[in-house]
This record gives structure tokens, sequence and C-alpha cells, in this order.
């Protein structure tokens, strides 16, 4: 990597459900304010590479793991660091929409409240600024008080993704966002996080190698737990160094 | 080709038949407790203390008192206590062994007989902790029985809540009780109420357990304190029912019965508004 700077780094890092292995060795640095793309096929461990970002495998019991995960230099899995200090600074969208039952104001609204945050207007502020980060102000404008369940699948993913810039996360981790949504929908999505990159990190599992190569600065592709290969996206597309790569690439498995 | 449009008929058929069966007899049950019963409702009836000499003389308020209070008694023993277990085996306690056997005993608690809890209820609550037969007593053990259907209900009620909508809090941050009190519980409570209040109008219409703990048949005044002895619908029908010499008694027992299923239906319907006020905003 020719990037210096270090946002995130995983070092030695491995990772068991239960007695499973899922993740052999991880060494990976990742650079801020830039798009990282996870690659490779159905449980490679990039899903839950992912979630040991913020800690969401803290959920499931019988996890273990070895090695050091850094964010900004600091191990996150002491004792001693916060997981929901760590979770307002890592944000996350799922894979499947999961808007919660309550209206698209209050949606946006949330983690702002989670986070003790009174004054309405300093909440109705932040819920119009991060809207129109997520492009899905002027849909909706009107209708802040309806359902958010009445939204389309990919506005209920870009509500996702406003709910999670409104608590101003240095970095997002997204888990297959597109995956549940149509072309079009996609495209929103992928033009939106093109944009967000100049001030948020994101992270970004993919099983579609073009929205890969289409959106991401370095990619990183994983087989069996293993990063194979991490390096620039325009790199890793067009002169992989290793043949698992080149044959995944090529469509010869996955 | 023939034969499968036929087997098609005859299953539809056989569903169709039980269903008309059973919608059939739970009618035919209503409407002669109905026919048989109304006579005797009355103001005097609904409104007059019990006369035991003649019983055309008086009527069975302090049966439907007794029975209410009872009501009250067992929610506050049981829907707090049974809702919150709920909150922490399904919330809280770690997926395993012991948490699994624990779940497994509750369930098999929901089908211990009713008249076990009763002779439970006479040797704990009235005379270990020196209760008396009285009303705080059946309260206790009519809340012990029904703690179990209520936290049934309750953790099911809580696991239809989808795990998404908990993922999303945390990944923002909320702690744990946050995502329960915020996201958890406002899309639970129609369910688990809903299961609690269901419990309850089953157990106001028990009458082995409290015939043990404290229902009488028959005493001249109202209950006034926790530690009165009550009278009770259930036991007073029954003993109508069975014991009684007047010429006029089955009567009374039907009037007595037709009250009954009204208080239960009541309290059913007050759960069907509840439930369908909490539910307009569930959408998933």
């Amino acid at each position: 990597m020719k990037e210096n700077r270090t946002l995130i780094e995983f070092r030695n890092f491995d990772f068991w459900y239960s007695e499973k292995q899922v993740l052999f060795d991880v060494n990976m640095k990742i650079c801020p304010d830039c798009i990282t793309a996870l690659i490779g096929p159905s449980g490679c461990g990039k899903s839950t590479l992912i979630r040991c970002i913020n800690r969401m495998n803290d959920l499931i019991s019988c996890t273990r793991m070895k090695g050091r995960l850094l964010y900004k230099n600091k191990d996150i899995n002491q004792k001693h660091i916060g997981v929901v200090e760590l979770r307002k600074n890592i944000g996350m969208v799922f894979q499947k929409p999961n808007p919660f039952p309550m209206s698209i104001f209050e949606n946006v609204a949330y983690g702002l409240k989670v986070q003790n945050i009174k004054s309405r207007s300093k909440i109705k502020e932040t819920v119009e600024k991060s809207l129109k980060k997520a492009d899905l102000w002027d849909e909706v404008k009107d209708n802040l008080n309806l359902s958010a369940f009445s939204l389309s699948g990919g506005q209920q993913q870009r509500l996702c993704i406003a709910r999670a810039l409104a608590i101003r996360p240095d970095v997002i981790l997204l888990d297959e966002p597109c995956s549940a949504l149509d072309p079009i929908a996609t495209a929103k999505i992928e033009y939106l996080l093109k944009k967000l990159k100049k001030e948020t990190t994101i992270i970004i599992v993919t099983h579609n190698m073009q929205q890969a190569k289409r959106i991401s600065d370095n990619t990183c592709y994983l087989l069996n737990g293993k990063v194979i290969e991490y390096s620039k996206t325009d790199d890793i597309f067009h002169k992989p160094k290793y043949a698992l790569t080149k044959k995944y690439l090529n469509g010869d498995f996955g | 080709m023939v034969n499968e449009i036929l087997r098609q008929k005859i299953y539809f058929a056989l569903f169709r038949g039980a269903t008309i069966f059973s919608v059939a007899t739970l009618l035919f049950v209503l409407l002669y407790i109905l026919k048989e019963g109304s006579g005797v409702i009355s103001i005097k009836f609904l409104t007059g203390m019990w006369s035991h000499a003649d019983i055309t003389e008086g009527g069975i308020f302090p049966a439907i008192i007794g029975t209410f209070c009872l009501a009250i008694g067992v929610c506050i023993v049981s829907i707090p206590v049974g809702i919150c277990t709920a909150i922490y085996l399904n919330e809280y306690a770690k997926d395993n062994y012991f948490t699994r056997i624990i779940k497994l005993a509750i369930r098999n608690l929901a089908g211990v007989p009713s008249i076990v809890y009763g002779i439970f209820g006479l040797a704990f609550f009235v005379l270990f902790l020196n209760m008396g037969t009285s009303l705080i007593a059946a309260s206790l053990t009519l809340g012990c029985m029904t703690l179990p259907w209520i936290i049934t209900a309750s953790e099911e009620a809580l696991k239809a809540v989808p795990y998404s909508f908990r993922e999303g809090s945390y990944a923002l941050g909320a702690a744990k009780w946050e995502t329960i009190r915020k996201i958890v519980l406002p899309n639970s409570l129609s369910g688990m109420l809903t299961g609690s209040i269901l419990g309850i109008s089953r157990a106001i219409g028990e009458t082995a357990p409290i015939i043990m703990v404290g229902a009488t048949f028959y005493i001249s005044y109202l209950p006034t304190s926790p530690f009165d002895k009550f009278m009770a619908l259930p036991y007073h029908l029954y003993i109508l029912a069975t014991q009684h010499s007047s010429p006029y008694a089955r009567e009374y027992a039907m009037g007595t019965s037709l009250v009954l299923i009204a208080l239960v239906f009541i309290l059913n319907s007050g759960v069907f508004i509840l439930r369908y006020n909490l539910r307009k905003r569930k959408e998933w």
C-alpha cells in the first residue's frame, strides 16, 4: 500500500465462531477518507471481518479472537475501550434495509437521542443535513412523519445511511448494502458513497465485483478467511498478482 | 384426474366440517346459557347482596366484586414479574444449557393442574406465611399459576421483534437497555399485554385453587382489606349448581355463568382494543 496514513489496522488477526476458525492471520491497513471494498465468494469471512471493526460480533456468544485490531492506533478489543463509544465512531449499514418502525424523522433522530442530544432545533437541523447528505431529502421532505416502511427498498437503505451519518461517524461499514436492491437504486447508492468518501471512511463488503471496481479505491480479496490480495483497486483488477485472484475475477469460481 | 378433484373435495369438506362443528358447539353453549340464565338477570341480581335464605331476594354483587378484586390482585402480582422475567430470559440471559432448562421448566409449569397450585397456596401462603384464607393469598396463588403463561406469551412477543431492529440500534451506539427500552419494548408491549390479560381472564374463571385459599360461598360483607375472605363467581356458581336446595338455584347458576362469561368477554375486548391501538404503528 502506498497510502501511509492508517485509520484501522488488523495485525495477525484470527477469529473463531465456537470451534470454527473463520479468519486466519489477517494483516491489513485501511486508510482514511477512501473506499475500501472487501470481495470474495460467500462464506469467505468478509462479513465477519467487517463486523469485527465495530464489534458487532460481541452480540454472538462463543466467539473468540487472537491478534490485534487497531482503530486510531488503539486496540478496540481492550477492556477499557467502550463498545458504545466505538460504535458512535464507526457506523454500520446492513445487507437488508432495517429502518426502525418509526417515522422517517424519528429514524434519523434515533442516534442523536441515544447520545442524549435534547435540543429540538439541533436534532431537526442534523436530521435535515443527514437526509441531504444521503440524497433523500428531496424525496421525503414533505413526509417526514410518515412511517419509514412507506419508502421503497432503495430509499429505506438511503435512510439507513442517513441514520448512520447523523451521529457523524468517522467510518461507515456497509455489509452488502445493495444486494437487496435493483440496479437503479444501486446506482444511486454508489453515487452517494463516492460523494461521502470525502468526509467519511467507507468500508464496503460486496458480492458484486463490478461494484468494487466502480467505486472503491482499494480492494481486498478474501478466500476461506485469508487475505489473498489487497491493493489499489486498479491494480487488483488489471494486473492481479496472484493466480487465485485472477481466477476469481475471471469468474472461474465463486 | 377426476380422482384428484374428488379427493380435493373430500378434504375440503372434512376441514370445513370440523370448523362448522367447533363453531356450532361454542355457539350452542353460549346460546344455551343465555336462554337459561338471562331470566334471572336484573338490577337486583347484579347489585344486590347475597341472600342465603331466599336466593330470589338477593344478588351476586359480592361475587362480582370478589372476582373483580381477584383479577386486579392477580394483575398486580403476575404482570410486572412475568414481563420482567421474560425480558431477562430473552434479552439478557446467555443462551446456554442452564437458561434452556429454565425455559423448559417454565413451559412445563404452565401445564401443571390448577388444583396443584391451590394446594401449594394453602400450604405456603395461607399456612406458612400465615396470610389466612384471604384475597391476598388467592391473588398470590393465582398469580403463581398465571406467571408461566405470562412469561411464555411475553417471550413470544419479544422474539417477534426482528433481530435486525436490535442490530440497527446497537450499531448506532445504543446500549443494551436503551435498545430494549426504545426499540424492543414499544414493539412487543401489545403482544405481552395481550398474552398477560388472556392468561388472567383464564385464571379468574378458575375454581379449584381459590376454594382452598380464600373463596367462600357466603359472606355478608364485601372484602375491605386484602386479608378478607371473598366470594367469587366460579365458586359461587359451582355451589349453586351442585349444593343448593332452592328450586331457583339452577336458574341462578346459569345467570351467574352468564355474568362470568360477560366479565371475561369484557376483559378480552379490552385486550382487543388495546392491541388494535398499539398495532396501528406496527408495519414490518
